[in-house]
Order: C-alpha cells, then sequence, then structure tokens
C-alpha cells in the first residue's frame, strides 16, 4: 500500500471505498478546482452518510416514477433481441442496416472478475461484421482505485467502430431534449468511451477504434416509440481526461490537507465539521445539483459572493466578502491597490443606486 | 448581471432581506388574472398529474388526474383544463376597440382587454409549451378522438407559449421571473427559482429573516416545491401508494371514491402552499406602481390575442412543430426587435434601471448650465430650428463628439454631441444641438427644450421605431435555406395517437 493510499483510507475510516459509478465520475468534472470534493472522492467517502452526520443531508431523492419509466423504456427497447435498436442505430451511424447481428449480453450475476474477462474477451474478439453487447463491464482507474463500469450497450464493428448506446428516458420532443439532460447524458457516455478505450488500448489495438459519437437513444415526442440522436463527446473526454489526471496527482492535492484529516462519518460530528473546514472547498450555486455535501459548504460560504454565483461575483469585481463589497462601496474602507478599480466600480454603483432609489429621476 | 444589480444582492445578504432592484413595475398585471399551478409525474413526457387554476384567491378549482400513465386519462384531464381555460378567454372577446393604422388613414379593430396566465416558475411555462404540443394535433374524430375543447386549449397554450418567448409581454407570466425582475435576493439566480425560498427573502413571515425564511422553504416536507416536479420523498411514500390504492378499487364504485379523494387531498396538500404564494406574489406585484410604458406592451399583447383569436376564427390550422426557414427568420427578427426596445423602455421608465446604463457609460445625469432655445441653423438649403444647450456631469462621458443621445424626459428629441470640455474640477461640460420634437416653426414650443437649471439624463439608448426587416414569401424561400417548403413537411401528423401507453 503507497502511502497516498494508507492517507486515504485513514480519511475514509474503516468502512470500504464507496464506489463509484459512470454518474458520480461525470459528476467529478462539475467543479474541478474543489480540493475537498477532490480528496473526498479519491478517497470513497460516503458523502451522503458524512453530510447527514454533520447535520447537511443531501437531497437527491429519485422519484419511483422515474426508476419505474427509465426501466421500462430500456426493456421495451432492447426487445426482440436487439433488431429494432440495432435499425435505429444503423439508420442514424448511416451504415446499410445488417440482415443479422450478434447480440451478446455479458451482463449477470457471476463474479467480477470473471465478467470482466468475458466482457474482455467478447470485445476484443474478432467476429461478425454486426455485434450488439449488452451490461459489458469495463474498468477505468480513479484515483488509484479500479472502478467497474456498465454501459447499456455497445454497438460493435458498426460501420468499422465501436459506438458506446445509452438508453435514456426522458423525451425527444420534435428533435429537441432539456439540455441538461442530454449534457448529463454527455459526460457519462464519455466515461464509457474512456473506458471502452483503455480496454481496447490495453490489448493492443487502436484506441480510436471506439467512436467519439455516442448514440443516445431516448423516447420520440410523447409516445414510446424510440428515437437516435448522436451526440460528440469529444470535448466531454478532454474535461474528464484533465480531472481524472488531477486526481491521479492527489499527492499533490494531500500535502495541503492536514495529517490527521479525517471524514469517517462514524467520526463526532463537531470533529468532522470542524477537520472538512481544514479542507478548501470552492463552492459554487452549480454543487447544489451535483455534489453531496453541498448544503455544508453553502453554509460556510454565507457571506461570500461565490455563494451568489459566479456571475454576482464577476459583476462586483471578484471581492469575495460581502462585507468588504460593502465596505469598499460605501468608502469605509480604502482599497488595496489590487482592488483600486472594483472600489471605484462599486463607489460610483452604490452612489448611482442611491441616487435612483432617493427617487431622483433620471 | 450587472453591477449594479450584483450590489443590490450583496446588500440583500447584509441586510437579510431582499432589495428593491426596480421602482416601478415593468409588468402588466391583468385584474383578473388566471392562476395555474401545475404538477407533473416525474419520468414522464409531460403527464399532467394535477392542477390548481382559477382567477381569485378563494376560486381555486383542483383538476387531477388518477392514473398519470393512462392516455386516455390525460387528455380528460386537457378537456377539464379546457373547460376552465377557454371560457375565461371568452370573457375576452366581448368589447373591441379602433385602433389608427397607416397614418390616420384607416382603422383595426382589437379587443379592449386580454387574458393573462400566472404560473410559478419557468418550468411551469415548459409544461404548458408541451401540453399545448400534446394536444394542439389532436383530432375530435379518426381513431383516438378526443374532446373538441383538446385541440383549442392545445393551440391557445402553445399561443401563449410562443407569447412568453417574447420580450416584454405579460400574456404568460412566469412568477419567480416577474419577481427577480423588481428585487434582488441574497441567494443565487439558481436558487431564486425556487418561488418559496424567493418569497421568504422578498417578504418573510414576522420574526423570520430572508435567510431563515429561505431555509425553511427549502425542506420539502414542509414547504412542497412549486412544480411541476413534485418531491421524490412525496412521490415515494405518499403519492404511490394513494395511486396504488386507487387502481385496486376499480370494480368497487364506492372504495374508488374514498381512494380518488385521498388522492385530491394528498395532492391539494402539495398545491395549495404554492397557490397561496402566487397571490402573495400577486400582490406584492401589484403594490408597486405601473411603468409608464407598460400599457404600450401591453397593447401589444391584445394585438396578439385579437390576432390569434381571428386566425382560429377564420379555420386556421394549428401552429406547425417547427417553423419554415422564412417563419422562424421573422420569428427571431421580432423577437431581436423587442428585446431591444423592453431594454430601452425599462431603462426610459425606472430611473434605478437607467442607473445600470450610467455605470456603463450608456448614459450621464447632468444639469442645464446654458440653453439657447431660439438658435437656427441657416447653413442649409432652408433655416432650421437646432437650439443648443450646456449640460454639465460629474459622471464619466464615454461618448465621442457626434454621437446622437436621447432623453426620456422627451423621446421624440435628438440631441448630438457638439462639444466635450473636461472641466479642472473633474466635471465635463457638454454642449448638444437639438433636433425634433419641437414642431414645424422656428421658435420651439414652450417646455420643449430643456431649462437651465433641469436635471437631464442623456443616453444612448433610443425608443425609436425600429423598422422591421425584409423577409421573402415562405414560398421564394432560397435554396440556401431548404427551398420552398413541400405541403407535406408542416401536415399535423396524429402519429403518436396510435401508441401503446406506458
Amino acid at each position: 500500500m503507497t502511502s497516498t493510499a494508507q492517507r486515504l483510507a485513514v480519511i475514509r475510516g474503516p468502512v470500504p471505498p464507496k464506489r463509484h459509478n459512470a454518474r458520480t465520475i461525470a459528476a467529478l468534472t462539475g467543479n474541478p478546482g474543489c480540493t475537498r470534493r477532490a480528496v473526498l472522492d479519491s478517497a470513497g467517502v460516503d458523502k451522503p452518510k458524512l453530510a447527514e452526520r454533520i447535520g447537511y443531508p443531501a437531497r437527491f431523492g429519485q422519484s419511483p416514477f422515474a426508476i419505474t419509466r427509465g426501466n421500462a423504456f430500456e426493456a421495451q427497447v432492447k426487445a426482440d433481441g436487439g433488431t429494432e435498436l440495432l435499425r435505429l442505430v444503423a439508420q442514424r451511424l448511416g451504415v446499410p442496416v445488417p440482415q443479422r447481428a450478434d447480440w451478446t449480453d455479458l451482463g449477470g450475476a457471476d463474479d467480477l472478475p470473471d465478467r470482466q474477462e468475458r466482457s474482455r474477451r467478447a470485445l476484443t474478439a474478432t467476429g461478425p461484421d454486426a455485434a450488439l453487447f449488452d451490461h459489458p463491464l469495463l474498468g477505468l482507474d480513479i484515483a488509484g482505485q479500479r472502478v467497474h463500469l456498465e454501459p447499456d450497450l455497445v454497438a460493435a464493428r458498426l460501420g468499422g467502430r465501436f459506438h458506446v448506446v445509452e438508453i435514456k428516458s426522458f423525451p425527444v420532443i420534435d428533435g429537441q431534449a432539456d439540455p441538461a439532460k442530454v449534457a448529463a447524458a454527455a459526460i457519462q457516455s464519455a466515461v464509457y468511451v474512456l473506458a471502452l478505450r483503455e480496454l481496447l488500448a490495453a490489448e493492443g489495438h487502436d484506441p480510436e477504434l471506439v467512436s467519439h459519437d455516442v448514440v443516445l437513444v431516448c423516447p420520440r415526442d410523447f409516445a414510446n416509440r424510440p428515437v437516435a440522436s448522436l451526440l460528440d463527446v469529444r470535448k466531454q473526454l478532454l474535461v474528464l481526461r484533465r480531472q481524472l489526471d488531477r486526481m491521479a496527482r492527489l499527492d499533490v492535492l494531500l500535502a495541503a490537507v492536514p495529517a490527521d484529516f479525517t471524514a469517517d462519518p462514524d467520526a463526532d460530528p463537531a470533529a468532522l465539521t470542524a477537520a472538512l473546514r481544514t479542507v478548501e472547498a470552492r463552492y459554487a450555486p452549480e454543487c447544489l445539483a451535483a455534489c453531496e455535501l453541498a448544503y455544508f459548504c453553502r453554509a460556510e460560504a454565507r457571506g461570500h459572493t461565490a455563494a451568489l454565483g459566479r456571475p454576482v461575483r464577476e459583476a462586483l469585481g471578484g471581492v469575495e466578502e460581502v462585507s468588504e463589497v460593502l465596505a469598499l462601496a460605501t468608502g469605509e474602507r480604502a482599497a488595496p491597490p489590487e482592488r483600486a478599480e472594483a472600489a471605484t466600480l462599486l463607489r460610483a454603483a452604490a452612489r448611482l443606486r442611491a441616487d435612483a432609489l432617493a427617487g431622483n429621476p433620471a | 448581471m450587472s453591477t449594479l444589480r450584483a450590489l443590490a444582492k450583496a446588500q440583500a445578504v447584509a441586510a437579510g432581506v431582499a432589495q428593491p432592484v426596480a421602482t416601478v413595475r415593468h409588468l402588466h398585471l391583468a385584474e383578473r388574472p388566471l392562476v395555474l399551478v401545475p404538477l407533473a409525474l416525474a419520468g414522464e413526457a409531460n403527464a399532467p398529474l394535477a392542477a390548481l387554476v382559477g382567477t381569485a384567491p378563494d376560486a381555486a378549482r383542483l383538476l387531477i388526474v388518477p392514473q398519470p400513465r393512462n392516455r386516455d386519462q390525460r387528455f380528460r384531464f386537457a378537456a377539464e383544463l379546457a373547460a376552465v381555460v377557454l371560457p375565461y378567454l371568452a370573457e375576452f372577446h366581448v368589447a373591441t376597440e379602433a385602433v389608427p393604422v397607416d397614418r390616420g388613414r384607416d382603422v383595426r379593430h382589437r379587443y379592449v382587454e386580454a387574458p393573462q396566465l400566472l404560473v410559478p416558475n419557468p418550468a411551469g411555462v415548459t409544461f404548458l409549451r408541451l401540453l399545448g404540443r400534446s394536444t394542439r394535433f389532436r383530432r375530435p374524430d379518426g381513431d383516438h378522438p378526443v374532446h373538441p375543447d383538446v385541440p383549442l386549449l392545445g393551440r391557445w397554450l402553445t399561443f401563449f407559449a410562443e407569447r412568453a418567448e417574447h420580450p416584454g409581454s405579460s400574456a404568460l407570466v412566469a412568477m419567480t421571473d416577474a419577481l427577480t425582475l423588481h428585487w434582488a435576493t441574497g441567494q443565487s439566480p439558481v436558487e431564486d427559482q425556487h418561488l418559496p425560498a424567493l418569497l421568504g427573502w422578498i417578504d418573510p413571515p414576522a420574526g423570520m429573516t430572508g435567510p431563515q425564511a429561505a431555509a425553511r422553504a427549502e425542506e420539502p416536507g414542509r414547504c412542497p416545491p412549486a412544480g411541476p416536479a413534485t418531491d421524490p420523498d412525496f412521490d415515494n411514500q405518499v403519492l404511490a401508494p394513494a395511486i396504488a390504492a386507487y387502481a385496486r378499487t376499480e370494480d368497487d364504485p364506492a372504495a374508488r371514491a374514498t381512494a380518488y379523494a385521498e388522492l385530491e387531498r394528498v395532492l391539494r396538500g402539495q398545491l395549495a402552499p404554492t397557490w397561496e404564494l402566487m397571490w402573495r406574489g400577486v400582490g406584492l406585484l401589484r403594490a408597486l406602481p405601473p411603468g409608464a410604458r407598460v400599457a404600450g406592451r401591453w397593447d401589444g399583447d391584445k394585438d396578439a390575442f385579437t390576432s390569434h383569436t381571428e386566425h382560429l376564427d377564420g379555420g386556421g390550422g394549428p401552429q406547425p412543430r417547427r417553423d419554415g426557414a422564412v417563419a422562424a427568420a421573422v420569428r427571431l427578427h421580432r423577437l431581436e426587435r423587442a428585446l431591444t426596445s423592453y431594454a430601452v423602455q425599462r431603462a426610459y421608465d425606472d430611473p434605478l434601471v437607467m442607473a445600470e446604463h450610467r455605470l456603463t457609460g450608456e448614459a450621464f445625469v447632468g444639469e442645464v448650465t446654458l440653453a439657447d432655445p431660439k438658435r437656427v441653423d441657416d447653413s442649409g438649403r432652408r433655416p432650421v430650428l437646432r437650439p443648443r444647450v450646456q449640460v454639465v456631469t460629474t459622471e464619466p462621458v464615454l461618448v465621442p463628439v457626434g454621437t446622437t443621445l436621447f432623453s426620456p424626459a422627451r423621446p421624440a428629441q435628438k440631441a448630438k454631441v457638439v462639444f466635450l470640455t473636461p472641466t479642472a474640477e473633474g466635471k465635463t461640460e457638454v454642449v448638444l444641438e437639438l433636433s425634433g420634437g419641437m414642431g414645424r416653426g422656428l421658435t420651439a414650443p414652450p417646455g420643449t427644450v430643456p431649462e437651465v437649471g433641469e436635471r437631464l439624463c442623456l443616453t444612448t439608448l433610443s425608443d425609436g421605431f425600429l423598422p422591421a426587416g425584409a423577409f421573402p414569401a415562405p414560398e421564394e424561400t432560397p435554396w440556401t435555406h431548404g427551398g420552398p417548403p413541400t405541403s407535406t413537411a408542416e401536415r399535423a401528423t396524429d402519429g403518436d395517437a396510435a401508441e401503446d401507453w406506458s
């Protein structure tokens, strides 16, 4: 065990690390500048439990209706041995629809190592031209930890390349879907593309055999009929790689973390809160939708302009604390040289605001 | 975000309560708006679950869908909603007024009042847009007939959703947008989308600060979300069992009535707090005096309402799924013009909005120190009245000599910058030559030229007429834009009606 791994084990406490999945890996790219998050996620800390212990429970419930609908749609799309799905994917990729295709289900209740081996063999073997692989098991190293991933489907050797197929149950209405949901699907698919590329590269194949165009299958309009769209995930791949590299260089981040830092959810809440405060966070309102610890960080960031959102902070000249903004605006505090420009702007803004609110006509 | 607005947010954090960012109301509020609070079933593509709808705080009508995955029940909901919305719209199809057109050579008629729909948040607008989309192509005959009101409701909802994209329109308003237009809270814009938290900041209950009220509003158990998405815990623990209980009672009318009543009770419990908040929001907005140009923009909504009524009365078809190339270009052009004029009009109406432009150098305020109202320029072919005034301002003047400026006090007048002289005290003397807005003679009527001592705001923003662009007819769509549309391209298809449901 390396010293980094030992330190992460101390941070995590005497529990097995929480397993990542494509969604949590995708979430890592959300706020790459946050040390607190990078350290906790690398250590595999049970963040929902931690957040609850310190009195800021996360609110990431999923409705049973959404889960049912998602499962039903996936089952429907994959029915009939994937004939309809193959036609959809081939048509979207602009390749002739194959007469028949191999359908290999790599899922199942086997042991992980066995499943992984089966997936590796199936995906790297040479076979008929069109092949679909259901639930292959892929792996990716996240901060020195092997993470297992299960894409919905991989279409292989269709048009000579591998394509990740992602089945989502949000609708595409008149060719348009909820942009936030599409963005989330794109980054998750990028995780699979990355893992598949690593698998091929490890076997001596060209990683570029895996296309950066991911096929997204969604219900069309208000019915349940599937429609396929292409998503280019090149940008997401770049972002993802950068963040994973950063997490791989975790020792640099850990150097700034106090030696006795722990986030073991079983520790005393007051001690946990105090410990968390010693690791720097970079809260932004977007965290509320992506990180289980966001409510704690938000409470901590109260009184800071960052808590109001990046555009607000920028409009205030990048000044960090609300109290400083107001002191500069009223002229109570003399501006340090690096804040001179911001102070001039804030003073002018305060004067104009007071003028207009006093009822002076423009 | 402008620095002035950001500063108001910082002040709100310090004060513990939202701060005003407008001194007048920038939207029209109808006397009897139709408030609509919708809920949708999670995971589905716009499956209505329930709605509270009505035109007065004590007149809420509850509509529910006991099995939201059932397509027939979904369209029954649409028919029930139509039974509320269409009579409300019909109330405005009464009196018309004559409006002069073509420089007074002709008149056209428009309804004297127009309907207004209020929903809690932008997601509520999206809900109505999708409900409109899912109903406007349905037919009262054929394989999957629906009530004749359903497609009509779909066309009207689509009309309102399209108006909601039009900057400055008040036909369909999201309450969170309306409130954040007038108040800045001490939380982020993301959190401002949550109506209960937003109102907590603006109007906290007695004995509470804004942040305390907002924190309380974030607990879904205490304060249900303002929809259309429901709280997952509510779905899990309350709604799913209630729907299942209803489904089990198929052969027992008495038990079915009980199960239905229980569903009504739990859904009303989720909707009623938002309903109260909607009317509190209406009250807060009503307390603000309307801006001078709000009525003019509302006339635009009345025009749109009138012309859509005429379209429907003339047997016009439903709005297409997608605009053709020409229609899309025309629409975009219209929205851009509306956006520009809306921004200018708000600044003209409201010194606090104008202050944002003063901060960025697009406007300044100064005092008139010299005025020559009788100045005539006779260098041209015929003499013209060109008074000059000198304005002294302490604000930075970023415009160059030769720029044409306008003043909200005299919107029809142009003021050209002739000289700019910085003074020793850090002030700027601006000499302006005036034209327009002074009649046709060579003497300016009293009041048309600013007098010495007057405080004057001058800005580069112009509320003048923006000429409409010229676009080809749809049948002359150039080949670069796909060529003329084929007649089948915009045909309303009935495709998904035959689809199995869930």
